[in-house]
């Protein structure tokens, strides 16, 4: 340890072989990558079911007037969670709401900022939901489809294809959210990288580490997302 | 007034308001098996909003639908069984821009179990062969004009295989040179025997296919009669008016 302050000022070559290579550290990056991708993957489903839940819940209640007090309560939802820091969310949920619980944190971080991220989902598959015109709904019902059928087969769809940019967008703003989860002792990419600089001393290539795994990350859900925007565009030319 | 067969849609005492803003004001009428009855009027008479509270796409708040038999306007009345029978047509087509041209016309039959997905689709291929637009079958809404648009939304609505085929200005939207396919796709409906209500501005369609002629005007039927005597001898002053105007 004491090595790793005096070498500190030396050549590169040494840097990266105490960051990484020296007791496999490199492997404390890469477990810290698989438990932001984990906690991402929760958050980014439990996000997606209560978005798209909420959003169906407020546009039905917007057109119907029904659902008063389911209404109500997804507006509390939406106000309270995008009114407050996700840092206090988490930490509420891991502190209070799970304080006697023995849940592994990666699961109650996942359920944090799965709640956190369905309050953007809502609004954003919502807009989508509004975008579509009226005479969409109208001639699927006139045909006899129910409002359920005519949400899922034609509105839906749609809507989903208009949305996907913002959609993106959260999901990449989740990945690097999720780096406050060292906050509840969950050691993430952020956190290993904090982690090896402690050992080190070295504070540099650690966290230049962690910025292009997470830079990487990012530019691979991207990539895809824009191919699969470009196949549901496609169909309509 | 001709009388061709049995009532299908019986309306009493229809009603409609937004707000303060009462656009129907209680009309009654019935519409009968093979009838062709063309509605015309100003703009803002409330036409469109009563040919729309046909199939509650517009919810009356006073007055009775009976669509065969049954009062539509009921609450306990699940009116999705009752709109499988009762197509429309809309002035701005309304397809959908996700779904190829057969897509569009099979979706409903199938989500509603009326057919097998071969069998709406060998049913989708044979009207579209009907109205010239086969070879456009997996093309998207898109790539069509808008002739071809309504003639193909005209196909979807028959897919469902109605009793009545409700057109919301149905060329309005049209470029001139377009209006002629769609309204000859009309006439051949008419021909054979399908019960039409049709809102629209095509005078000389009204006179040639229609087989009764209704004005409404300030949310009530002012005159309704055979096309011939509507034409010729218009006895509201309002419609006389009108027709100095349009003709």
């Amino acid at each position: 340890m004491i090595y790793g302050a005096l070498l500190a000022s030396n050549s590169f070559a040494d840097r990266f072989y105490q960051n990484f290579i020296e007791d496999n550290r490199w492997l404390m990056l890469l477990n810290g990558l698989k438990v932001t991708v984990i906690v991402t993957l929760e958050a980014l489903l439990i996000g997606i079911i209560i978005g798209f839940i909420v959003a169906i819940i407020r546009s039905y209640h917007d057109k119907t007037g029904k659902f008063t007090i389911l209404n109500a309560v997804c507006k509390v939802y939406l106000t309270v969670i995008r009114g407050t820091p996700s840092m206090i969310q988490i930490l509420i949920m891991y502190l209070v709401v799970f304080g006697s619980s023995s849940l592994n944190s990666i699961i109650i971080g996942g359920i944090a900022f799965g709640i956190n991220s369905g309050a953007y989902v809502a609004e954003i598959v919502r807009s989508g939901i509004m975008s579509i015109p009226e005479g969409q709904t109208e001639a699927g019902r006139s045909l006899g489809l129910s409002y359920a059928q005519t949400m899922r087969l034609i509105i839906m769809p749609q809507a989903f294809k208009n949305v996907l940019p913002a959609l993106v967008n959260e999901m990449i703003v989740l990945i690097k959210e999720t780096a406050i989860i060292g906050y509840i002792g969950e050691q993430d990419l952020t956190k290993a990288a904090m982690v090896i600089q402690s050992r080190t001393f070295d504070a540099l290539l650690p966290l230049l580490a962690a910025a292009v795994i997470y830079l990487a990350l990012i530019c691979l859900l991207t990539f895809f997302m824009n191919k699969l925007e470009r196949r549901l565009r496609n169909n309509e030319r | 007034m001709s009388v061709k067969g049995e009532t299908l849609i019986q309306v009493e005492n229809l009603e409609k308001a937004f707000g303060k803003t009462k656009v129907l004001k209680g009309i009654t009428t019935e519409i009968h098996k093979g009838e062709v009855v063309v509605i015309i009027g100003p703009s803002g008479s409330g036409k469109s909003t009563f040919l729309r509270s046909l199939n509650l796409l517009e919810k009356p708040t006073g007055g009775k639908i009976f669509f065969e038999g049954t009062d539509i306007t009921d609450p306990k009345v699940n009116i999705d069984n009752h709109r499988q029978k009762i197509g429309m047509v809309f002035q701005h087509f309304n397809l959908f821009p996700h779904k190829t041209i057969l897509e569009n016309i099979t979706l409903a039959p199938v989500a509603l179990g009326k057919l097998s997905s071969s069998e709406a689709d060998a049913k989708a291929k044979e009207l579209l062969n009907r109205v010239g637009l086969l070879d456009k079958a997996n093309t998207y809404p898109e790539q069509l004009s808008g002739g071809q648009k309504q003639r193909i939304a005209i196909v979807r609505a028959l897919a469902m295989d109605p009793d009545v085929l409700l057109f919301d200005e149905p060329t309005s939207a049209l470029d001139p040179e377009m209006v002629g396919e769609v309204l000859d796709l009309m006439k051949e409906l008419a021909k054979d025997g399908m019960t039409m209500v049709v809102v629209t501005h095509e005078m000389g369609f009204a006179r040639e296919v229609g087989t009764r002629v209704m004005f409404i005007d300030e949310g009530i039927i002012k005159e309704e009669n055979s096309p011939k005597q509507f034409f010729d001898e218009p006895k509201d002053s309002r419609l006389q008016d009108f027709l100095r105007k349009v003709l």
